[in-house]
């Protein structure tokens, strides 16, 4: 795992192919701040990513879903993912957005510093993102301004740290057998 | 027993009331000294008629449902968590165990994921992909079954129960012909599928083709006219097309409402777009359309396990790519299913770079060029889809699954509010959730 590897790839130079010009370019007339909200726009693997800045997430989500050309209605996916070497950026939550009206499917990725993680919600603008933001949270400590009810979902209501960091420590299997035990998966014999 | 919640915000002083059974008088008598306008009531996650370890928690003004509220998390197993530290093929393992009741659209999504990223999905062979969307379609009407059996034996109708699990038992015993589990296969993994369908399958899926339309009416003439079916569903958690795209609802739930989105006809994977099958809609919006909307899926999923079988053509069913392709030709051996003979001859005495490709597949893994994917897959309960992210080595970064059971059930505050407390049990059944999706 290589830093460069890990900070993601470099924007990608225009034409981006298929319907993804036209999406970036009607993004750009629908919402003028654009070219301060988005950092990087990247097509990789036949999918279009955009990197947003977390101030104008909200907004931007707006536009996206009510605009007519864009009616991104459907936010399929909301995932957090934590890189420990993006240093300044460790937390990523990343949407993934489906236009039903003109069959078009992109990526918004935000991305926040451990010391300050906190990122706009979408719940008033997709209320699906509901569970799936509490499921952000519990997993990797990323609050979501303006969520009704922020709480843990899938962990106890009093569990302590946040499970799906990279830095959560792994336990191992207790139990002793012949005087063996099994240790935690990223102490165990490895081959790659 | 009678005991008081100290976390209770309005009153710390109301009673709370265990019902461990042989004590309802008691209850009775003491709630009628009080008169409470509401009672919030704990359908704990262990109940009879909540699908799984789903816990509901109601507050009802006497029959009425006036708040649901909905507590997951009690099958949270880490699954998400594991497969970062296992190989790209192992992981398929864990994953196949979230959605216990789908497995093989879980296992199809990430390998399709993972070939995604690898960039191999055209070299996928053709009879790879055949098989994949037959085992599919399989799983997707033992799926509706397991919903047909739980959700009519929580209605009452207990003999749904017998039927379903009787023709189930039958798609039960194809998957363990073919993929040796009846459960939790691992049968596609990243490359193809991990083996080729024994001599005599294609004969079973076909006795099963014939026998099971006859039973899916036997079905409709014991359930779609029965008055107190009807009763209890329709009309019962009703969700129209708003509120199911505003809640990311898809699946049966969004075709209820009238809206045909199926990702099997809106982005084809696997050759999908090959097959003449339909997208059963209806536009109730309720419990009894989803129920006609599940059956007339089982109805289309025949269809489509019968053009599979008809375009089966002999050829490989891994990727040709050695440096992906799972080495292991297994068969069933005296002591059981195991690499075969013929393999271990190869890798052994004749080819050294096949012993040193089983070896480094097996232990190591291949490495798959960094990058994220969404791939999302249509399964029995709505869009599944895997956010994979790789950063260049034999393990994933990140395996997020979009669940479509974690998803669905915030649509049971929106369904079941406002009903009947018997009414929740016949919308969480509609809605079809699977614990082991949910919480993974």
């Amino acid at each position: 795992m290589t830093e460069p590897v890990l900070r993601g790839l470099p924007s990608s130079p225009r034409p981006f192919g298929g319907y993804f010009d036209q999406v970036a370019d009607t993004l750009a007339v629908a919402y003028p701040r654009l070219p301060d909200a988005i950092e990087r726009t990247v097509v990789d693997r036949g999918e279009l990513t955009f990197h947003v800045r977390r101030e104008y997430l909200h907004e931007l989500a707006l536009v996206l879903r009510d605009d007519e050309r864009l009616r991104f209605e459907l936010l399929n996916s909301l995932s957090g993912v934590h890189y420990p070497t993006d240093v300044g950026r460790e937390l990523h939550v990343v949407y993934e957005l489906t236009s039903m009206t003109y069959r078009r499917h992109i990526r918004l990725e935000v991305a926040a510093p451990d010391a300050d993680p906190h990122i706009p919600s979408v719940v008033d603008v997709w209320p699906t993102a509901d569970f799936q933001e509490r499921e952000t949270w519990d997993m990797f400590g990323v609050i979501f301004d303006g969520h009704p009810a922020l709480t843990r979902i899938l962990m106890p209501d009093d569990w302590p740290g946040h499970p799906q960091r990279k830095d959560y420590p792994l336990g191992g299997i207790p139990v002793e057998y012949k005087g063996a035990t099994v240790p935690p998966p990223d102490e165990r014999r490895q081959y790659a | 027993m009678t005991t008081t919640d100290p976390f209770d915000v309005l009153d710390p002083t109301a009673p709370v009331y265990t019902v461990t059974g042989g004590d309802w008088q008691d209850i009775v008598s003491d709630i009628a000294d009080r008169h409470p306008d509401r009672i919030v009531v704990n359908m704990g996650p262990q109940h009879p008629s909540t699908h799984g370890v789903l816990r509901l928690v109601l507050e009802l003004e006497g029959e009425t449902v006036t708040q649901a509220r909905v507590v997951v998390g009690y099958l949270h197993t880490g699954i998400e968590k594991n497969c970062e530290y296992r190989t790209y093929t192992q992981a398929v393992t864990f994953l196949t165990r979230a959605d216990y009741l789908s497995p093989l659209f879980t296992e199809t999504a990430y390998c399709l994921a993972v070939e995604k990223l690898l960039g191999i999905t055209d070299q996928i062979p053709e009879r790879a992909n055949v098989i994949r969307v037959m085992m599919m379609e399989l799983n997707r009407i033992a799926s509706h079954l397991v919903w047909l059996a739980t959700g009519g034996m929580e209605i009452g109708a207990l003999s749904a129960m017998l039927y379903g699990f009787r023709e189930r038992e039958m798609i039960l015993d194809i998957f363990e012909m073919i993929t040796g589990l009846r459960m939790n296969h691992a049968y596609i993994r990243p490359g193809g599928v991990i083996q080729d369908l024994p001599p005599g399958a294609v004969e079973k899926i076909r006795e099963f083709l014939d026998i099971m339309p006859a039973r899916i009416d036997e079905y409709h003439d014991l359930l779609t006219g029965q008055p107190i079916w009807v009763r209890r569903l329709k009309g019962v958690g009703y969700l129209d097309l708003t509120g199911a795209v505003a809640l990311g609802a898809t699946g049966p739930i969004m075709r209820a409402a009238g809206y045909p989105w199926d990702l099997r006809k809106v982005a084809p994977y696997c050759g999908y777009e090959t097959y003449d099958f339909e997208v059963p809609t209806q536009t109730d919006g309720d419990c009894f359309a989803r129920y006609l909307v599940r059956m007339d899926e089982m109805r289309e999923s025949l269809k489509i396990i019968e053009q599979c079988l008809d375009r089966l053509r002999p050829g490989p069913v891994m990727v040709e790519d050695k440096k992906i392709a799972w080495p292991a030709k297994l068969a069933l051996g005296p002591d059981g299913m195991g690499n075969s003979l013929d393999h271990i001859r190869h890798i052994m005495a004749t080819s050294m770079e096949a012993l040193i490709h089983h070896f480094k597949l097996v232990t190591e893994g291949f490495h798959v060029p960094p990058g994220q994917v969404y791939v999302p897959v249509e399964s029995p309960r709505g869009e599944l889809g895997v956010h994979l992210v790789s950063d260049g080595g034999t393990k994933p970064y990140r395996v997020h699954l979009r669940e479509p059971s974690f998803v669905n059930l915030q649509t049971v505050a929106a369904v079941c509010e406002g009903g009947m407390v018997a009414d929740v049990i016949a919308a969480v059944a509609s809605i079809d959730p699977v614990m082991g999706g949910c919480d993974r």
